[in-house]
């Protein structure tokens, strides 16, 4: 089962739960298998089978409760500027949890485009067919994101100084 | 280039996905740009702390069994019914383990030619005669070079730099000659291996890509036809300061 564990990592950051992951890594493996006939050969098999997995958990009941819809780029909200402290200094006295709670907590549709390029390493191309997005979408979804995670956790680590 | 400019460009540059002529206008502001910099740096970190965070959950071992069973159950009837859905069937699986295999393999590859140079990098550090030829000046340790490999390669200014070349000597790589020069950057000392990009020969990837492992921060890329990988445990940001001093120098 090729990108079994990832698949099911990718799927729990999108569920926030292991028991809906496991449903949705499922459903999305019957659904490439059975579905095998539409992979064009030569295209990114990678970007395809993550495309099927998410494309199911937006159908799903926790893809229908999130609360950005995932293609709304264009009024996405602005993010506030970041820039009083130096993300060196406080990368350093971030710890992991802190990542992984603001990850938790960006909106959908940036958790995931950030995971995809992170964690999974995926080109600007991959990103594009894994969620059926423009390239230039890609990049500024991207864009948005991180400011948006860079805000978080500049607010996590205001929070947590003493 | 101006920061602001750079700064709209600094993702796509900390993700390896900026074209070469844009890379190289960034990498030039860099150089110059303190701020800008920084503010690369802080990026790159922010992406590598984000990829070990969000390594966070694992399938249980029950789940996979159950998967496996539920995918060979899903292949067995169908088997029994008709000749197409099992083709079908079996064309997936061969597929799946194909593509399964091949990212494995390559996987495999590169963390055994990451793991190769940083076992030859260790062993030079171990080793009393750790060059063949000793010399900081680059016009005798390039020339040493010449008749033992079938490239030439340019080495940079270091008068202004923290760096410190302390010489170099030839190296055998998946069966191919190479160089291994070494430098120094306060207590730490930096390997840079040189070899042919050959198709096939060092599975890293292409463009530049640096990871960090056991302590020792790697950055490696290619160009002008040779693969170029620097490695020390001196920090990813003056194992990056060093790469760039040499992707300069190939410039030139």
């Amino acid at each position: 089962m090729p990108h079994f564990a990832r698949l099911y990592n990718f799927a729990c950051w999108l569920t926030q739960d292991r028991a809906a992951a496991e449903d949705l890594v499922q459903e999305s493996f019957v659904k490439a298998l059975k579905g095998f006939s539409s992979f064009q050969q030569g295209t990114n098999f990678r970007a395809w089978i993550y495309r099927i997995l998410r494309n199911t958990f937006l159908t799903s009941q926790a893809g229908l409760k999130a609360t950005v819809p995932l293609d709304s780029d264009d009024d996405a909200p602005s993010e506030p500027a970041t820039t009083e402290t130096p993300e060196s200094v406080l990368l350093a006295r971030v710890e992991q949890q802190t990542i992984q709670k603001a990850l938790e907590e960006l909106p959908v549709n940036y958790r995931e485009i950030i995971l995809l390029c992170d964690l999974e390493e995926m080109s600007y191309q991959e990103i594009s067919q894994a969620l059926a997005i423009p390239m230039g979408t890609v990049m500024s979804r991207l864009s948005r994101a991180r400011k948006a995670m860079r805000s978080l956790l500049t607010a996590g680590s205001g929070g947590t100084e003493g | 280039m101006n920061c602001d400019l750079c700064r709209e460009k600094l993702d796509a540059y900390v993700d390896e996905s900026l074209p070469a002529e844009e890379l190289a206008a960034v990498d030039g502001h860099l150089r110059d740009c303190p701020s800008c910099a920084t503010e690369a740096l802080a990026r790159l970190q922010l992406k590598r702390a984000t990829r070990a965070a969000a390594a966070r959950f694992s399938p249980s071992p029950e789940f996979r069994l159950r998967m496996e069973s539920a995918i060979q159950k899903k292949r067995r009837p169908i088997s029994k019914i008709a000749w197409a859905p099992w083709l079908s069937a079996a064309a997936v699986a061969l597929v799946l383990i194909a593509v399964s295999s091949t990212l494995l393999t390559r996987h495999a590859e590169r963390e055994q030619a990451v793991a190769e140079l940083l076992d030859m990098h260790v062993a030079t550090l171990a080793s009393t005669n750790p060059v063949d030829v000793v010399s900081t000046d680059r016009h005798t340790v390039k020339p040493w070079f010449q008749g033992k490999l079938p490239f030439t390669f340019n080495l940079p200014e270091l008068q202004d730099s923290q760096f410190k070349l302390l010489g170099g000597k030839l190296i055998y790589f998946n069966h191919n000659p190479g160089a291994q020069l070494l430098f120094e950057l306060r207590k730490h000392q930096l390997s840079v291996f040189i070899v042919q990009n050959q198709p096939g020969g060092l599975p890293l990837g292409s463009g530049v890509r640096q990871t960090s492992e056991n302590g020792f921060s790697e950055e490696t890329w290619t160009e002008s036809g040779l693969r170029y990988v620097v490695i020390s445990d001196a920090g990813a940001a003056d194992v990056h300061g060093l790469s760039d001093l040499l992707r300069a120098a190939a410039r030139q």
